[in-house]
């Protein structure tokens, strides 16, 4: 492995370490359960990218079989499901809201009339 | 270099889980509790690839991949059971 290529593996490494630092933070501090959905969703999603980048590269690197695609998979599932993730987490938190109720039960089913099934 | 910038990095993934526990136990919503588990998991699988580079083997991308998918799936289903009150209708 060259010093250019361990460098740039190292480098991804602690910027992804760093991101996913930063949307712990972020979850830890913000004020607002909307204001916290954006750092797990933003920042700890292109962190977890870059960890898996340096590591895809890293395992090409150092096995002489080409190019290791196994790091890919797990990407691009992160990737899509972060988005759904952060929909239905705003979606439920605004449906408790709305409804007035905002700990510990969950959401009240839809009034039913007695004796009609 | 590399050994470095990987001890590095479990230091910080380290305190980020720590922080993700705080707001777990913190809470105050149910909605809060829920994004930090999802957060866990996902912290989770960055602190997987990082022990999978230090020691050099490849068998923990799938078990990477799936705690990718069943963190999803069962966010998904407290999402669901927050807003339906059931999971399965």
């Amino acid at each position: 492995m060259s010093t250019a290529t361990e460098f740039i593996i190292s480098a991804l490494i602690v910027l992804g370490a760093l991101f996913v630092l930063l949307g712990s933070v972020g979850l830890a501090r913000l004020p607002d359960f909307f204001m916290r959905l954006h750092g797990p969703t933003k920042a700890t999603t292109l962190g977890v990218g870059a960890t898996l980048l340096a590591s895809a590269i890293f395992f090409s690197v150092q096995d002489s079989e080409g190019i290791s695609l196994h790091e890919l998979a797990p990407l691009f599932f992160l990737f899509i499901t972060a988005p759904v993730t952060a929909y239905l987490l705003a979606k439920a938190a605004l449906h408790r809201r709305s409804s007035g109720r905002n700990s510990g039960q969950p959401a009240p089913k839809s009034k039913q009339l007695p004796g009609q099934h | 270099m590399l050994n470095a910038a990987i001890e590095i990095a479990f230091v910080l993934v380290a305190v980020a889980l720590a922080l993700n526990i705080y707001r777990l136990l913190v809470g105050p919503d149910t909605t809060d509790r829920i994004l930090a588990l999802d957060t866990l998991g996902i912290n989770t699988i960055a602190l997987l690839v990082l022990y999978g580079i230090s020691s050099n083997s490849t068998a923990y991308f799938e078990v990477a991949l799936l705690l990718a998918l069943l963190g999803f799936v069962g966010t998904v289903a407290l999402c669901k059971y927050l807003l339906r009150g059931d999971i399965s209708e």
